[in-house]
């Protein structure tokens, strides 16, 4: 993926498969600078952590105080049954006053880390975006759309969750332990270091199980793949599977496979089974300790039964997060191995840049000029080989050729999808690569082979996003290379929905399409694949061949045509063989030297007038 | 045609006795968990007693202890047992899946796309399963937990247990609501995540003319504006989601105070012990966690009840192409006929009341344009489809009365677009053959094939992995070790579709000539673009349209001057255009094979003349 190497698609199956850590500074410290325009809000969040943490700790203590001030002294008759039940109203009130402000409290923290969370990635996923669309066509050609479609989806998704979940719940984890531990302290000194006693238990269960669900996390993953690659693989070979009455075997392996899947799944059941009950366990252990020592103490008159419950209650509230880390565990493995897979894509660099300093492109007259070019998309294989020829302002030139011998390349070289290996293409005597691609593209209009259809309107695939392109010129264009007859026909004119899987348009009908969308950018330089489509009619066909012959007036025009009427059009024809331009001329000309042209005329052209009739039937 | 439910059943059924076990476990873990609150209680009460020996408490506490450890005991068997036989449920699922899918035919699998299949066997069975596993045992524990809890608030204070639960329904009913609007956010959120998806799938399929017009920038503001909506969703379904956690243990904590409160009251007045009130709130504690399982659990059914209706429908969809009720088993010996055969794919006639004959041990070529009907003609032999009219016959027979398998095993097949496996070579050559290949059949598939020449440069000769994780074959290599695969498993009627186009002429002609020779006892049918290819056939089968336009041998059909002769004259002029090229690259190769290598001739590897790269 990396520049060099010819080799695309290898290691895609690898890639998916990266099990990252669930900690990586480098990359933590790279997402989190994603946050930075928003940490004002962040600091609010974790202000308001802090304000959580304490009305986590507060319930506890006003319990304490309702058994010890108020409950506590008049059932042993040190008050009177009045006194305590006045005192009562009071602690009532406060802990009201607490849990509305512990919830709204949360809430508020829940709503500004989504906000957060979302938003930062947002941003990510915009810059992903437009940072794709800077990569030049080498990248697209290697790239599976699958794949990319993956790191901007999916990817970024896991990465909204790690921050709204897990950065922010452990940063809140960390605050209310730490919050609850000095509440514990100033409480009781001793009870509290009952409590921690239990600590390195609690921690060794959570490191030992945590290094288990690693491992199986780790081959469940594997052994996954494994199945789903090979029922991707036999779904899409099932009728080779049938003819060869494989069937048997193949779910012989299946099953192999399935039961490895679940031996390794029963693995991780048997840890997880265990994990939970028994950090409830310990839970339950320290709170029978806690009575055990607090028992003692209360029994010796240095502690009072309010204390006691305060911790018995507290002890939950510390012990609930550690319990909770497994699961944060996962999504932060989940999210390291998907920022490591979105952060390789930003860092790819695009291979066709601006330069840093262009010639600026004022007036374009349309000379083009191939010198020497040798062009090859996987480094030895050619594809162009020393090509030369000179189209002057205004020429209409048709390429021809056989499949394969670099027809297609020319019109992308011309738009600088790709860049020459050797040689240069000069665009009114400006080399491509010294002018900046969008000021050579403003000037080139492309008409490629598959038309793509944009989800959108008929009019909306004219003018793309060009706002500057009115409803008139849209009409005009569209009118201009016949596409108006058919589009009035259509059931909202120019309104009418079209998209590129649900098409409604016959392959024609886009062509027309491509056509006025070429025209309504009124570039001064056109270039048209044109290879042999088959299934257009009669009539689309009459439209599109004098739409192509009223396109060429006026400007540069280079054509890949399988017309015999665009050939006969054209002022010259330049003939290719293998990557190389073996004859130039007219077509008379051509004819009459009876060479390649010759023959690619009686292969391609007439034979085809020859089949046509019979295709259409 | 089955029902989900009845689906749902069956694979719990399987288990059932597990998974009685896992609920007596989990009951016997609920009972557990209410019993130490009782200690906890006593332990108060005594505390404030007087005269009270330390070695009460002592004892209290490690009831507390013992108990503790039953119930995390009870629990860990509960929660193996049964996220155990959910495991095993999907287990017996995912085969049962594959399975079915391996009796489809094969209109099937182009109408239901595989990705489509996929995300079914991989996603639905995940939800499916988390329904089986943690959805019923969540549901057990909860179930139970709270009906043992409430159980205990009444046994010790009737009005307190009123008092706590009187908040019950306007729990259920906020959270109904919560619940409720959480997931149709949810589905608002997930469309825009398919709009987002479908943004950018579209661009990316579209770069080029996204680049030839310049529309980088303009894109991008389409996809920020599509992404920002998503956010603005995310948010929202956060507003409502962010509710449910804080409602919670906002009501618990009135529950709780209320319970303070009122039971604070009653204690002072001396109507219940402080330790009752303790064992009390400690019940209460309990009901925690079932409260906020209680939508958690039913997200997981409705998920997992939708996804079981998808997989249900892969299990609804009932194979076409079956053996027979009386199948026929006599040998097969190879005579192929078709009937008046036509066959329609969807609305378009593909085949048109088509009729030949080719006897046991003949040969038949097909040709004619694409889209004429060619593959579907073969397709119909090794019943990859049914045809509709007519009736395509073995030795007299038809096809729909040979029980499949046998029929099958008959004929080898070398479709157009080569499939291989991702296994090493020689078990894709030997994948019709129940035995492992040996080395001389292997070694004589692979001289026909002309694959030999090929593996000698692979690491592992036959041995060598194929595929993502392996070398990747060239298309003539691939098509020839199709060929190979389709000769080891000694078919009697060998069927070759377009199987060749990818192979070069010199290669080709070195195919047939040894084809022609294993051929002798066999009946072949091959289509085929390239008139060398055909021109030895015994009949030679010209179609157009779905219909047999020319019919006869090579030297006839010139004669007739129709299609086939103009195809030959094409491919003589095409020939012509590529051969000045070729044939001196050709003498180039076997001059300078001749002075290393001993057999002439023999490693013509020419690379994809036929082939576009």
């Amino acid at each position: 993926m990396h520049g060099g190497g010819g080799h695309g698609g290898r290691g895609s199956f690898d890639e998916d498969e990266i099990l990252g850590k669930a900690y990586d500074a480098r990359l933590m410290r790279r997402l989190l600078g994603y946050l930075r325009p928003y940490r004002g809000l962040v600091i609010v969040a974790l202000a308001i952590i802090l304000g959580i943490s304490v009305t986590e700790a507060a319930p506890p203590v006003l319990a304490k105080f309702i058994v010890d001030n108020a409950i506590a002294p008049a059932v042993n008759g040190q008050i009177g049954t009045d006194e305590g039940l006045a005192r009562l109203a009071p602690l009532g009130i406060a802990y009201i006053a607490v849990l509305l402000l512990g919830s709204g409290l949360r809430y508020a923290q829940t709503m500004l880390a989504s906000y957060v969370g979302q938003k930062a990635m947002y941003d990510l996923r915009v810059q992903l975006f437009a940072h794709l669309q800077s990569l030049s066509l080498t990248f697209f050609d290697r790239n599976p759309v699958g794949r990319l479609m993956t790191r901007i989806t999916n990817d970024i998704d896991a990465l909204i969750d790690m921050v709204t979940q897990g950065v922010v719940a452990i940063f809140g984890d960390i605050v209310v332990i730490g919050t609850i531990a000095i509440v514990l302290l100033v409480l009781d000194l001793r009870l509290a270091l009952v409590t921690f006693a239990a600590l390195p238990l609690l921690i060794w269960l959570t490191m030992y199980f945590r290094r288990i669900m690693r491992d199986s996390f780790r081959s469940i993953r594997i052994r996954l793949a494994r199945i789903n690659a090979y029922l991707n693989e036999n779904l899409s070979g099932m009728a080779i599977v049938q003819l060869f009455t494989r069937e048997r075997a193949s779910f012989r392996q299946f099953d192999y496979l399935n039961t490895d899947l679940l031996n390794a799944n029963r693995g991780q059941i048997r840890a997880m089974s265990m994990f939970f009950p028994a950090v409830g366990f310990t839970r339950a252990a320290t709170s029978a300790a806690l009575f055990v020592a607090g028992g003692f103490w209360i029994l010796k008159g240095e502690m009072t039964i309010g204390t006691l419950l305060a911790f018995w209650q507290l002890v939950d509230r510390f012990f609930q997060p550690i319990g909770d880390l497994a699961e944060k565990y996962n999504i932060m493995q989940a999210a390291m191995a998907s920022s490591e897979r979105v952060f390789r894509l930003l860092d790819t660099k695009a291979t066709i840049v601006d330069p840093p300093h262009p010639r600026e492109l004022a007036h374009v007259r349309g000379e083009i000029d191939f010198e020497n070019v040798s062009f090859a998309y996987n480094e030895g294989d050619w594809v162009l080989r020393d090509v030369n020829f000179k189209i002057s302002a205004g020429e209409s030139v048709a390429i021809v050729g056989a499949t394969g011998a670099g027809k297609t390349s020319i019109i992308s070289l011309i738009s600088r999808f790709y860049d020459v290996q050797r040689g240069r293409i000069l665009l009114d005597g400006a080399d491509l690569r010294d002018l900046r691609q969008q000021d050579v593209r403003r000037h080139v209009g492309v008409v490629l082979q598959d038309p793509f259809i944009f989800a959108g309107t008929v009019a909306s695939n004219i003018r793309l996003n060009s706002a500057g392109i009115s409803d008139q010129q849209v009409r005009a264009a569209a009118a201009f290379v016949n596409a108006d007859k058919f589009i009035d026909k259509l059931p909202q004119g120019y309104d009418t929905v079209v998209t590129e899987r649900g098409s409604t348009l016959s392959v024609g009908q886009k062509q027309l399409l491509a056509f006025a969308r070429a025209i309504a950018f009124n570039p001064e330089i056109l270039l048209v694949l044109d290879e042999a489509t088959s299934s257009v009619d009669t009539e689309t066909e009459r439209l599109i061949q004098d739409a192509l012959a009223k396109l060429m007036v006026g400007r540069t025009s280079i054509i890949i045509a399988h017309r015999l009427s665009t050939i006969q059009n054209v002022d010259r024809i330049i003939v290719l063989h293998k990557g190389r331009v073996v004859e130039m001329g007219t077509h008379r000309d051509l004819l009459a030297q009876r060479g390649v042209y010759h023959r690619l005329y009686e292969l391609q052209y007439r034979a085809h007038e020859a089949e046509s009739p019979m295709k259409s039937a | 045609m089955t029902s989900a439910r009845a689906t749902f059943f069956h694979y719990l059924a399987g288990h059932r006795l597990q998974l009685l076990v896992g609920v007596c476990l989990a009951a016997g873990s609920s009972l557990a968990a209410v019993i130490p609150p009782r200690f906890i209680g006593a332990i108060i009460d005594s505390l404030q007693k007087p005269g009270v020996q330390f070695d009460d408490i002592l004892h209290l506490a490690l009831l507390i202890v013992l108990f503790a450890a039953i119930e995390a005991g009870l629990r860990a068997g509960a929660r193996y047992v049964m996220l155990d036989a959910s495991r095993k449920a999907e287990y017996r699922m995912r085969n049962d899946l594959f399975a079915h899918l391996q009796r489809m035919h094969l209109a099937y699998f182009q109408h239901q796309r595989i990705g489509d299949l996929m995300a079914r066997m991989t996603n639905d069975l995940t939800w499916v399963r988390q329904m089986m596993g943690p959805g019923i045992m969540q549901g057990s524990f909860t179930v139970m937990v709270f009906a043992f809890a409430v159980l205990s608030m009444i046994s010790v204070s009737l009005k307190l247990t009123v008092i706590a639960l009187i908040l019950m329904p306007l729990a259920s009913l906020t959270f109904w609501y919560i619940g409720r609007t959480v997931h149709k956010r949810f589905e608002r959120l997930q469309s825009q995540f398919g709009d987002m998806s479908t943004k950018a799938q579209e661009n990316f399929s579209g770069i080029r003319v996204v680049k030839a017009f310049s529309q980088e920038d303009a894109e991008t503001k389409d996809f920020a504006a599509v992404n920002y909506e998503y956010f603005r969703r995310a948010v929202s379904l956060s507003a409502m989601q962010g509710l449910i956690w804080p409602s919670i243990s906002f009501i618990l904590g009135i529950a709780v105070l209320s319970v303070l409160y009122v039971g604070g009251q009653d204690a002072i007045r001396g109507e219940l012990s402080i330790g009752s009130l303790v064992q009390f709130v400690a019940y209460l504690y309990l009901l925690q966690m079932p409260m906020i399982n209680i939508g958690w659990i039913s997200n997981m059914f409705q998920a997992g009840w939708a996804s079981l209706g998808r997989l249900q429908e892969i299990f609804n969809a009932a194979p076409k192409i079956t053996d027979p009720i009386d199948p026929v088993t006599a040998p097969i010996k190879g005579e192929v006929e078709f009937r008046g055969v036509s066959f329609a794919y969807g609305q378009t006639i593909e085949l048109h009341d088509i009729s030949f004959k080719v006897p046991a041990g003949g040969s038949l070529a097909i040709v004619g344009p694409t889209g004429s009907g060619k593959s579907t003609m073969v397709n119909l032999i090794p019943r990859l489809f049914d045809v509709q009219q007519g009736e395509v016959l073995i030795d007299g027979i038809s096809v729909k009365r040979r029980p499949l398998e046998q029929l099958r095993r008959a004929v080898g097949y070398v479709p157009q677009e080569t499939f291989l496996f991702s296994v090493p070579l020689r078990e894709n050559v030997g994948f019709g053959l129940d035995e492992s290949l040996t080395d001389p059949q292997l070694e004589w598939a692979g001289d026909v094939s002309q694959l030999n020449k090929d593996v000698e440069d692979f690491p592992a000769r036959y041995d060598t992995m194929i595929g993502e994780r392996g070398v990747t074959l060239s298309g003539g290599q691939k098509q020839r070790a199709a060929i190979a695969r389709a000769v080891a498993k000694d078919p009697r009627i060998l069927i070759l579709d377009d199987a060749l186009s990818a192979v070069d002429t010199y290669t080709e002609a070195e195919i047939l000539r040894r084809l022609r020779g294993v051929m002798r006892e066999r009946t072949s049918i091959v289509v085929a673009h390239r008139i060398s290819t055909v021109k030895d056939a015994d009949e030679i089968l010209v179609l157009d349209a779905g219909r047999i336009v020319e019919r006869g041998s090579h030297r006839d059909l010139l004669e007739h001057g129709g299609l086939y002769a103009q195809m030959y004259r094409r491919q003589l002029l095409e020939e012509e255009l590529e051969v000045d090229e070729e044939r001196e690259e050709h003498d180039k190769r076997v001059k300078a094979q001749s002075e290393e290598d001993p057999r002439p001739g023999m490693r013509p590897r020419l690379g994809g003349i036929g082939g576009e790269p």
